[in-house]
């Protein structure tokens, strides 16, 4: 006679069975040639590896002590940064709410538009805003324009499809109520649909204009204004205290904004 | 008595604005719009410069269309190198967000290391990759070194922040299960969080492998290897058509991983 319960507390408890474990190792093995042919093929010269920590403690001993002179500079420097993120902000709102409303499954007149819509955000948002901006820099010039213009291109894509899965998520029976009454294209819009994306609109406006004050603090590296402009003038001189000053001022200047960002939320939503 | 006479004159509904007290409405109004004019009035706009820039635009689309990919091997060599920083840095910069997340996580890290690993996350968050990869291409020299390192400083900032969300809402019952049993702090991590966070961190992992890949292309343009230094070669040489026909490639390489990680995680959330 066969023993159960000793066969019960002989039996081993695993956690996946044969396929999941299989399918598992496949996956880790996957994984492991590709971290492997990377590392092997990839063009690193490997005792600068071993010697990176040196070279950034030394690096990080050369900045130290922050330097203090040109702060007025870097102040001024700061406020444009503002200004890019926050005019930019304001500006793709125009440009990305049309877009959101043609984007939207519920509310675009027709499929052209749809996919019209579609094309524009996903453009806009695969190109990284410095990308954009080596654009805009070879268009009109070094500046803050184009700065700006680099911001609103990015901008548009990320306002436009939240604002578009906004719209798809309204509720339909006030626009129903509202065309059953007779009321306009404009009116159903105006009064059915946004009161309803309304706190959605304000807190991904929000969300972007944070998103756009880190954003627009590494413009001026490819020429486009900024806090990057100084930034880059620094490091190319070799001014590490001066480069220390400008790194803890955008510290500072994104913590302030992300705190703005958490104060105007709460206020919202 | 007709209802044509009745005492009150016939009234109109009027929507209730957003705000409701018409004082901040309307302050919010005037501040926003003094905001606007100043910041624009202050901005250093070169208007002559900009004034070229139609003329410009013309001049570089049709130098761009149709695009060339005459130099396809240039191509081949910088999106390989980004997708090995991409890989590199994802995995090294999953594997060190761990040790961060748990202890940035409040409910098993005691205080004082509880502030380290925040402040570790936060500076990490702060600075923009391109801002890090500057500091690192003067640290460790031009070159893939210094691409993997700012991507993995960033993904330690972007996982090591929701991971450490993530295990402060775990199923406590499991932990004090480990804890009652006797485990050490070792074990009860290993068995009674990990196992709950898992999930989310190969997700996580997914998302940053894409997020990576974008950030690879731009991290090119300070000098830190990959694709965005034959981008920014090709637009400081004019040659634009090569840079429209990198342009494309970056886009829909960037559609397809963000397609495969979209269903990659669908899979396992």
């Amino acid at each position: 006679m066969v023993d159960h319960a000793q066969q019960l507390a002989d039996r081993v408890w695993h956690r996946y069975d044969r396929k999941e474990r299989l399918i598992r190792y496949a996956v880790l093995l996957g994984t492991l040639m590709l971290v492997f042919w990377a590392v092997r093929d990839i063009d690193i010269f490997w005792p600068w590896v071993w010697d990176a920590p040196n070279q950034m403690s030394n690096l990080g001993a050369r900045m130290w002590p922050p330097s203090a002179a040109g702060l007025s500079n870097i102040l001024n420097a700061l406020l444009e940064t503002v200004h890019i993120a926050t005019l930019a902000t304001f500006l793709t709102i125009f440009l990305a709410l049309p877009v959101a409303y043609i984007a939207a499954q519920n509310t675009t007149p027709n499929r052209v538009c749809l996919w019209l819509g579609r094309f524009i955000l996903v453009s806009s948002r695969s190109v990284n805003t410095i990308i954009w901006a080596l654009l805009f820099v070879a268009i009109f010039g070094p500046g803050v324009l184009a700065g700006i213009l680099a911001i609103v291109f990015r901008s548009i894509g990320f306002i436009g499809k939240l604002m578009g899965e906004a719209i798809e998520e309204i509720d339909r029976r006030p626009v129903e109520a509202m065309e059953a009454t007779g009321a306009s294209k404009a009116k159903v819009v105006a009064y059915a649909i946004v009161p309803q994306v309304m706190p959605a609109f304000f807190a991904i406006v929000i969300l972007r204009w944070d998103i756009n004050i880190r954003e627009s603090t590494v413009l001026g590296l490819v020429g486009a204004g900024g806090i990057g402009v100084i930034l880059q003038g620094a490091i190319d001189t070799f001014a590490w205290p001066t480069v220390a000053t400008i790194l803890i001022a955008i510290i500072i200047l994104v913590l302030i904004g992300e705190a703005i960002t958490s104060l105007l939320r709460s206020k919202v939503l | 008595m007709t209802p044509s006479d009745s005492p009150s004159p016939p009234r109109t509904w009027k929507k209730p604005p957003f705000i409701a007290n018409p004082v901040i409405r309307y302050g919010i109004f005037i501040v926003a719009a003094i905001y606007l004019v100043w910041a624009f009035g202050s901005l250093p706009f070169n208007w002559a410069r900009i004034s070229e820039g139609l003329p410009r635009a013309a001049r570089i689309f049709s130098g761009g269309f149709p695009p060339s990919l005459e130099r396809y091997e240039l191509l081949l060599t910088g999106f390989k190198e980004s997708f090995q920083i991409a890989i590199l840095a994802t995995l090294l910069g999953v594997f060190l967000s761990i040790p961060f997340a748990v202890m940035a996580a409040r409910n098993i890290a005691p205080m004082p290391i509880y502030v380290i690993g925040r402040a570790v996350i936060i500076i990490s968050r702060s600075f923009h990759p391109v801002i890090v990869a500057i500091l690192f291409v003067a640290a460790v020299g031009f070159g893939p070194l210094a691409g993997i390192l700012t991507l993995t400083l960033y993904s330690i900032g972007f996982v090591g922040k929701l991971l450490a969300e993530e295990i402060e809402e775990i199923d406590w019952g499991q932990v004090e299960a480990m804890r009652a049993a006797g485990a050490g702090y070792i074990a009860t991590l290993y068995y009674a969080v990990f196992p709950q966070i898992l999930p989310r961190q190969v997700g996580l992992s997914m998302y940053q492998l894409d997020s990576n890949l974008r950030a690879s292309a731009v991290v090119g343009i300070v000098g830190a290897g990959g694709i965005g230094g034959t981008l920014m070669n090709a637009f400081g040489r004019y040659d634009y058509d090569f840079a429209f026909a990198i342009l494309l490639v970056i886009i829909a390489v960037i559609l397809l991983s963000e397609g495969i990680s979209g269903w990659v995680r669908k899979k396992i959330w």
